[in-house]
């Protein structure tokens, strides 16, 4: 009898099927293909957020881990205690030293982005303008760096920047200083090591969308009378809004958190958020303290990529 | 039209050309895209540079509007030399093949564009524009982008956008070649008549010959670099002055044969190709025994199938196609020799109790002025 009914179901779940068969497996293959890098995504980096998260609502503790547990379970009586400690956001904003972190993070990623821009651009432009194997050529020199390690190659930068380093005995050499300047260790080196690492990101993006960019939309504004310069800000650049949001998304984000380039290159007193960061999970064992500020830090990224995201969907309207 | 009245200027003696092209080339590394051409065009002339690809025709209109430098020779426009004046200064503007309407820009800014970088003020580009729109018929689409619009509205704002700054001379490149065979009719017509009245000199480029042979004035083909011929479009037509004309422009049956008889009014040539020798009604300055080709075109052939009252010009063969086309039928017809002669005749009644079919012998003759005779 159950096998009768059984086979009576599926011979009903089949007709549904196939009434929406079309419309199933057009949705399933997209699901398919968006999954895999949205479980991606979710395993690696929301339940990681999501743990850090909780970390960040926890008390220090002298234990293993040095944190308190969210949950308490008195056996007693049966009673789950949720301890959700927000001291530690509350402190972030009582001592201005955390603020000063964020908002020189900011500065510093924001002036690389503008530096990064400026020297890409005309590299981006140039390569695009050319065809054939000197495109290839010029494209694999901007991706050849990736090569050699990243700490390599910050190191390289300390080589160069140190007071008898190849920038200072070259000035000397050429005698435009008499005394070695103080490169090493300043803002100013920072600056030159995130503008360096992150050039490639900057030149990729605009490259793909000035190669796009239809000649002949050039050509119709000089036929109209605009000249070079005109025809670059009312044509060009307007055109390639899409690769400079992509390429200063890609250079402010990972340079708002950056903590190797300020660590090897930067003062002490060069605050950024990653070194903060560090500190607190390393010198002071703080984990929820550090939880706290590394949620802030996504909190304040994911607000101006929100603001760039829909600047570029009423770009594209 | 105005030209039939009066005589048109490249008619007159001593006419001052508006464009001069004089000894032009232009090479790209090796290639010679544009070779020694020289080429007059008239005030108020709406020419087409006829060619297939690869002609140099694009090129030759880019040299005008500046996008290119010319290898050799001189280009004057208005009596001006414009080897050194930037495209952004010339009294010209272009009508692109890909309209080349900028994308994030609205209707009425892609046509204002021209007037504001000209600092005319504000007022009178609004004026200017709503008056470019009512022109076009396109008010309506004002306010939308490029990307909103049918290709025939798109190609609309892009003629708008290089007139509103009312140039001397305008560019076409391939103005109809993105719109389908019905529209491209209507705007043919229409093109000229906006020519006609904003009194513009245009220059357009094109590959289509039935295109050219609406909108010009006259039509300069061009082939591998060079014009092989100016001449008004009957001209072309009628009387091509080489077999690459000849074949460019509609079709044509080709007979290679040997002038036997040269008189000063008449020649007669002899063909293997055909089974009659021809007559020509007009003299041609050649070499004695010298190899020529006989054009005929379709159209201007009869066919019977009795035997015509005629010495020359008279085929005859089998037809092993026919080709219905509504207005007319398109016959293949086989000689003797093996060469196959294409011939159109208008469906002049609706059923036709006799019609010629598959198989049928028939002869085809025409008279001594319908056939030209080509040296080259």
């Amino acid at each position: 009898m159950s096998k009768v009914t059984g086979t009576f179901w599926l011979g009903r779940y089949d007709t549904v099927k196939t009434r929406f068969s079309s419309l199933k497996k057009i949705r399933w293959g997209r699901y398919s293909v968006i999954s895999i890098p949205s479980l991606w995504l979710a395993l690696f980096f929301f339940i990681p957020f999501l743990v850090v998260f909780k970390i960040s609502l926890a008390e220090s503790a002298i234990a293993v881990p040095p944190y308190t547990d969210m949950f308490g379970w008195n056996v007693d009586d049966a009673i789950i205690d949720i301890k959700i400690k927000l001291g530690n956001y509350l402190y972030l904003f009582e001592d201005t030293f955390y603020l000063d972190a964020y908002l020189s993070s900011v500065k510093i990623a924001a002036v690389s982005t503008f530096f990064t821009l400026i020297i890409g651009f005309p590299m981006a432009y140039y390569i695009a303008s050319k065809t054939g194997s000197m495109r290839t050529l010029l494209l694999t020199l901007v991706i050849l760096p990736f090569w050699t390690s990243f700490l390599l190659r910050v190191y390289a930068w300390m080589g160069f920047l140190k007071k008898n380093g190849i920038v200072n005995e070259f000035l000397q050499g050429i005698g435009i200083i008499d005394q070695p300047i103080q490169m090493l260790q300043t803002d100013f080196a920072v600056y030159i090591g995130i503008v360096y690492t992150y050039l490639p990101f900057m030149i990729l993006p605009l490259y793909t969308t000035l190669e796009k960019l239809d000649g002949s939309l050039i050509e119709a504004a000089k036929d109209l009378g605009a000249g070079p310069i005109r025809t670059f800000f009312l044509i060009t650049l307007p055109m390639s809004m899409p690769g400079i949001l992509a390429g200063c998304l890609l250079v402010f984000i990972p340079a708002v958190g950056e903590f190797v380039i300020p660590a090897l290159l930067g003062a002490s007193d060069t605050l950024m958020i990653g070194r903060v960061l560090w500190d607190e999970f390393f010198q002071n064992r703080d984990w929820p303290m550090a939880s706290a500020v590394a949620t802030m830090m996504l909190l304040i990224l994911v607000v101006p990529i929100m603001f760039l995201r829909n600047g570029k969907k009423e770009g594209t309207e | 039209m105005t030209q039939e009245t009066t005589m048109p200027l490249w008619k007159q003696d001593g006419a001052k050309p508006f464009i001069q092209i004089k000894n032009v080339t232009k090479k790209f590394g090796e290639f010679t895209a544009v070779d020694n051409v020289s080429l007059d065009i008239y005030e108020n002339e709406l020419f087409c540079l006829l060619g297939g690809s690869g002609s140099g025709k694009s090129t030759l209109l880019r040299i005008l509007a500046g996008f290119e430098e010319l290898t050799t020779g001189q280009v004057l426009i208005d009596g001006v030399d414009m080897a050194n004046i930037e495209p952004w200064n010339r009294p010209i503007n272009m009508m692109f093949q890909s309209y080349a309407l900028f994308p994030h820009m609205s209707v009425a800014k892609n046509i204002a564009f021209g007037l504001k970088r000209d600092k005319v003020p504000k007022k009178e580009i609004e004026e200017r524009v709503a008056e470019m729109l009512t022109m076009m018929q396109i008010e309506a689409f004002a306010d939308r982008k490029p990307d909103q619009l049918s290709g025939g509205q798109r190609q609309r704002v892009a003629l708008a956008r290089s007139l509103i700054k009312r140039p001397k001379l305008l560019l076409l490149d391939e103005p109809l070649g993105a719109l389908d065979k019905k529209l491209r009719e209507e705007t043919q017509f229409e093109l000229v008549n906006i020519q006609d009245k904003l009194g513009v000199t245009f220059v357009v480029v094109t590959h289509d010959q039935e295109e050219a042979m609406t909108l010009a004035t006259r039509i300069g083909v061009m082939g591998n670099g060079v014009i092989t011929q100016v001449d008004e479009p009957r001209d072309v037509y009628e009387y091509p002055s080489s077999r690459f004309v000849a074949e460019f422009i509609g079709s044509i049956n080709l007979f290679e044969g040997r002038i036997y008889e040269d008189e000063v009014e008449h020649v007669k040539i002899k063909s293997k190709e055909a089974d009659c020798n021809f007559y020509v009604n007009h003299g041609i300055s050649c070499a004695p025994n010298q190899k020529v080709t006989v054009a005929i075109r379709p159209e201007k052939m009869k066919v019977s199938r009795r035997k015509p009252e005629q010495e020359y010009n008279c085929l005859h063969g089998q037809i092993i196609d026919i080709a219905y086309m509504g207005n007319l039928s398109i016959f293949r017809i086989k000689l003797k020799s093996g060469i196959i002669v294409r011939v159109t005749l208008p469906n002049l009644v609706r059923e036709n109790r006799n019609p010629l079919t598959w198989d049928d012998f028939v002869y085809l003759s025409w008279d001594y002025d319908s056939s030209v005779v080509l040296t080259s």
